[in-house]
């Protein structure tokens, strides 16, 4: 294993949430379409370009979804999966419940951007359910996103607020898809998940070994930055 | 047989206790308020309930349930900040609860419609809601057989109806209203209006009126809930 350092590390203290989704909307190719979860993957819409030609999907029935509405232009018959008042965008169009899960499913999208409470070194996710007894369960779409999207990013802080890592060798929370996580975007780094195990993209204020310490599954060096 | 109705009363009136009502509806978007309104009225109990959610607020759903009426409900998210009435009655044990991821939700809708016997889709592979369900290795990926959710009542909304049935619809409000439509034996549609036949472009019906059984008026403003004259 070959540990690099100063190249590797790519900013010099721990991502905020905003400077992530930044990141986050500079490496979707351009062309891609592109469904973002509910919670910090909204945010990655903030930073997309005109000239990426992202288009956005939302399951409850739409792709060419624009910003939020404001003020005249709220119709409450045109909203996004949070059920938030939002715009079309020229070339838009608008699709019963099962054709925008097809999409999905069908392997149409190119990527997902979802939140995770826990993500397995082979990506597996946990997203949806505690599993605390009295919780009740709530699904939604994450499965189908889970399974359906060619790229599943996830958006999280690395540590939980009691410090431990969330990235882990087996998820202890009810699984939503196996496998399926392919990048892990957090505050301290980005991983690349996959069957050869966890690989380190970039650190964000802190070096490999330092990460390591906090990480409970191997982690290398990714060959190159691949953007 | 086509038939439309003057008001939701007469509409939803041959709801009998025990039936599988599905619901239409996203959010408020595409819920056809003015029908639960009238089920509500009407007095049927123990139903099943097909929607995407379980109710939010005081008002539609929520209410049949805090009511007591639904025996039942299968839906992908039932938890959410203002779904107090469905909260209450899970947490003291009386309504039961079918979890379905959303996908797999609409497309067992649309089997039930097209007649399909189930299907297998990697949605759930490996999860707790693919437990003791039948599952195979196709094509190299862990898939769960799903089977086909019928109902006996579908309660729609959409924009519009012409003489024959069928229907347009406005942006997401049209959410799961086509595949309700196919996939229940009897459809009420409640529509802000009715066109006469050869009033809609036939190439923007999306659903086409053999699926639709009673159309009542109920003119709410675009884009809202609010009922006009």
């Amino acid at each position: 294993m070959s540990i690099q350092t100063a190249s590797f590390q790519t900013s010099d203290k721990p991502m905020g949430r905003d400077d992530l989704a930044r990141l986050v909307a500079r490496d979707i190719k351009p062309g891609s379409f592109v469904n973002l979860g509910i919670g910090q993957p909204t945010l990655v819409s903030n930073y997309l370009e005109p000239g990426q030609d992202i288009t956005l999907h939302t399951e409850n029935g739409m792709l060419g979804m624009g910003p939020v509405a404001e003020g005249d232009q709220i119709d409450g018959d045109l909203i996004n999966a949070g059920k938030i008042p939002v715009t079309e965008l020229p070339g838009a169009s608008y699709f019963h419940h099962a054709d925008s899960f097809a999409i999905m499913r069908g392997g149409h999208l190119d990527i997902c951007v979802l939140g995770a409470f826990q993500v397995s070194a082979t990506g597996d996710l946990a997203n949806w359910h505690t599993g605390a007894p009295d919780a009740i369960p709530a699904v939604g779409g994450a499965m189908d996103l889970a399974t359906g999207a060619k790229d599943v990013f996830v958006m999280m802080t690395l540590l939980t607020r009691e410090g431990a890592s969330k990235i882990v060798e087996a998820c202890t929370y009810p699984l939503t898809g196996v496998g399926c996580v392919t990048r892990v975007y957090t505050d301290k780094a980005v991983f690349l998940t996959g069957p050869d195990g966890v690989q380190v993209r970039e650190t964000f204020g802190c070096t490999l070994e330092e990460l390591q310490a906090l990480v409970p599954v191997p982690l290398t060096a990714a060959p190159a930055v691949e953007r | 047989m086509l038939n439309f109705i003057d008001t939701v009363g007469e509409a939803v009136a041959g709801i009998k206790d025990g039936s599988t009502v599905m619901i239409g509806g996203f959010g408020n978007a595409g819920q056809p308020f003015e029908l639960i309104d009238a089920l509500l009225d009407g007095g049927a109990t123990d139903l099943t309930v097909v929607n995407n959610n379980a109710g939010q607020g005081d008002q539609g759903l929520a209410l049949l349930i805090k009511e007591g009426r639904v025996r039942k409900m299968i839906c992908s998210f039932p938890r959410q900040s203002d779904s107090w009435h469905f909260d209450a009655k899970y947490k003291a044990g009386e309504i039961e609860l079918e979890l379905v991821p959303q996908g797999n939700l609409a497309e067992r809708i649309r089997a039930a419609g097209a007649g399909i016997g189930g299907f297998f889709t990697p949605t759930g592979y490996g999860t707790m809601l693919a437990e003791g369900k039948e599952t195979r290795i196709i094509d190299g990926r862990g898939q769960v057989f799903e089977t086909p959710i019928h109902a006996d009542v579908a309660l729609i909304k959409a924009l519009k109806a012409d003489g024959k049935g069928n229907l347009v619809y406005r942006k997401t409000a049209r959410n799961f209203g086509p595949i309700m439509a196919a996939a229940a034996k009897h459809t009420i549609a409640q529509v802000s209006e009715i066109v006469p036949t050869g009033g809609l472009d036939p190439e923007n019906v999306a659903t086409p009126g053999i699926y639709v059984n009673s159309i009542v008026r109920v003119n709410t403003a675009a884009g809202t809930t609010e009922q006009v004259a």
